[in-house]
């Protein structure tokens, strides 16, 4: 039987990648020397290196803590939701500031663009809205639309497109580890932090097991037909559970072995100090009052 | 179904965090036996396992594809709190990590995919356990039934919030009846994959799926003489604590409905919006555009709500209400579960 061994902390090597990330960058910030004997890959393009989601480049947004980052961008969030429907000078103060923050989060455009396509079902939405919304309707180049349809939806497309950016920032200048470790630090409960971590670490194991047996039923020519497909689909996720499941019990025997005593250890993480606060915070206040200036004028 | 930043209205989206916290803190409690014997690997792994099925689409005609949601096959496979727990785990993933479903929306997507659908998906298997034959191929087709009504219930609670907290005004009925028969469709998808996996695991690990407990028949053992000694297949946890522990969060979850309804049509009152706006702007015009689905008892909620638009609020939270009651009342109709008869 192949035993996987107990997870190792993700946050190493992405550290030690980090820094090989911002020597390449050409950014002559003190770089401390690379661990004896660490392979040091020259990067051949000069895009950005990636640890999984996580864009390996230095700049103010990837260098405040991860804690501090989800509370700053769920406010900037929530301060964007908070606009009125149609108040677009807010809006687009809103969504300067967002892209300010995607600019100084130094994310590449194309980059940022593509993780943007799982937006797509909300612009599907978005458009069909003036089309089922009730209300005064108007006469644009021959359809017949709502008027509240129309501002409404765009309003929507407008807040969901900069969550969606936010989202992508923080996930774009934060490693799964930094992000978990700050979970912890926002007193997220511990077993919880834990069954994350558990599943970050192996989301993309069994995508990759998924994938292979798709592969493999490809290879046996499985499942012309859409019913026979689904049929086939589902044999896979079924095995892909059993195989998911004896893996978590193989990893959590191996950590009974190696000294699991019941409480997982936390990550460890630093405080955030009161500047990196105020640095993280400002934006999103900017984009609160924005808000609620434009709440009152409404 | 993920509901992205702005569609809700932000006390919506508050109150919905705060449901949902309370669910998922009860579901953390509940499963934290479970979680200190079985250790955090095994839920990661089922977590990560959801992740992955979620990413399998499957058509569900005109062009358009729907994914597992995996409520009620989590709830069938490892039990109702460690599912809520593990859909919770995906949706965090998902909207940190791959900005699927707003920052903001997070509380209203763990409400609707992790606490609606595993909840909803959980009664109905376990009523529908209760009826069917007690037998192992039972619990994959109850499994079926539970992911055929999780997804359109879910998306009848988007509905309910949607009316109370949306952004744009949409006839509540509408988009009721646009969502069901999207849902139902999509519903479809979920219970033929659900039913399916179910039944690939009770085929080669039948010990690894929750709902399977109890669905073994005893064995009964006649020796030479002619006495009967039934021997009961399953020894852990009898009829009991399971059930306390389906009403708990049950009264969460309907709290959690009743202070969604009230908190939110409390602000919608105060300054007219969206929904008194769709009351009033619409008069007999679009009654006449619905006739085309009156037949369907579905129109009468639309009907209905078109006066009051609380109503429709409150018919969608009935809808799944009456779900989960009609299910509760079969099963107890049909009597309890022989526990070592």
């Amino acid at each position: 039987m192949r035993v996987t061994g107990a997870p190792r902390a993700p946050g190493r090597p992405a550290r030690r990648a980090r820094v090989a990330g911002a020597a390449s960058a050409g950014r002559s910030s003190g770089t401390p020397p690379l661990a004896p004997g660490a392979p040091v890959l020259l990067p051949v393009s000069r895009a950005p290196r990636r640890d999984g989601l996580h864009v390996l480049v230095a700049s103010p947004v990837h260098r405040l803590p991860a804690h501090a980052k989800v509370v700053a961008l769920t406010a900037l969030a929530a301060g964007v939701v908070a606009v009125p429907t149609g108040a677009w000078a807010a809006l687009a103060a809103c969504g300067l500031l967002v892209l300010f923050v995607v600019a100084a989060s130094r994310l590449p455009v194309g980059l940022v663009a593509r993780r943007m396509v799982v937006e797509t079902p909300v612009v599907v939405f978005c458009l069909l809205l003036p089309l089922v919304a009730t209300g005064p309707r108007v006469d644009v180049l021959g359809l017949d639309l709502a008027r509240d349809g129309l501002v409404g939806g765009a309003t929507l497309l407008v807040k969901a497109t900069l969550g969606v950016l936010a989202a992508v920032v923080l996930a774009g200048t934060t490693s799964a580890r930094d992000l978990l470790a700050g979970l912890d630090r926002l007193r997220v409960p511990r077993p919880m932090v834990a069954v994350l971590t558990f599943a970050v670490r192996y989301a993309a194991v069994l995508a990759e097991e998924a994938r292979r047996l798709q592969v493999a039923r490809a290879v046996r020519g499985g499942g012309d037909g859409r019913l026979r497909q689904l049929a086939a689909v589902a044999a896979g996720a079924g095995t892909l559970f059993v195989r998911g499941y004896e893996r978590g019990e193989r990893v959590q025997r191996s950590m009974v072995v190696r000294g699991w005593t019941g409480t997982t250890p936390a990550l460890a993480s630093a405080p955030a100090t009161a500047r990196q606060w105020a640095l993280a915070l400002v934006v999103p206040a900017a984009a609160v009052a924005v808000a609620v200036v434009a709440r009152a004028a409404a | 179904m993920h509901v992205p930043d702005g569609f809700l209205d932000l006390s919506t989206s508050v109150a919905t965090a705060g449901v949902s916290a309370a669910a998922v803190a009860t579901a953390l409690r509940r499963s934290r036996t479970e979680l200190d014997v079985v250790g955090p690997a095994v839920p990661g792994l089922v977590s990560a396992f959801v992740f992955a099925v979620q990413m399998v689409n499957f058509p569900v005609g005109a062009g358009t594809s729907g994914h597992l949601m995996g409520g009620a096959l989590a709830a069938a496979l490892v039990g109702p709190a460690t599912a809520v727990v593990c859909l919770t785990v995906v949706l965090v993933v998902q909207a940190l990590l791959f900005a699927d479903g707003g920052l903001t929306a997070l509380g209203t997507n763990v409400l609707l995919i992790a606490v609606v659908t595993v909840l909803v998906g959980h009664v109905v298997t376990r009523g529908a356990l209760r009826v069917l034959p007690r037998r192992p191929g039972s619990v994959a087709v109850a499994a079926a039934l539970g992911g055929l009504v999780s997804v359109p219930a879910a998306a009848l609670v988007f509905v309910g919030l949607y009316a109370v907290g949306g952004a744009v005004p949409v006839d509540p009925g509408t988009l009721a009846t646009a969502m069901l028969g999207w849902h139902v469709l999509i519903g479809v998808g979920e219970a033929l994959i659900t039913g399916a996996v179910v039944s690939a695991v009770v085929a080669s690990r039948p010990d690894l799926v929750r709902s399977l407990r109890g669905t073994r028949r005893d064995l009964v053992v006649v020796d030479a003489e002619g006495r009967r000694t039934t021997v009961p297949a399953t020894v852990d946890e009898p009829a009991a604590p399971a059930r306390a522990g389906l009403r708990r969060p049950l009264a969460v979850a309907l709290v959690a409905c009743a202070v969604v309804a009230g908190g939110v049509s409390l602000l919608a009152s105060g300054h007219p919006d969206g929904l008194e706006h769709v009351a009033g702007v619409v008069g007999f015009g679009d009654a006449a555009r619905d006739s085309a689905v009156a037949a369907s008892p579905l129109a009468d909620y639309a009907v209905a709500g078109l006066g009051s638009p609380v109503a429709v609020t409150v018919a969608g939270l009935v809808g799944v209400a009456v779900t989960a009651l009609l299910a509760g009342g079969a099963a107890r109709a049909v009597g309890r579960r022989r526990v070592g008869a």
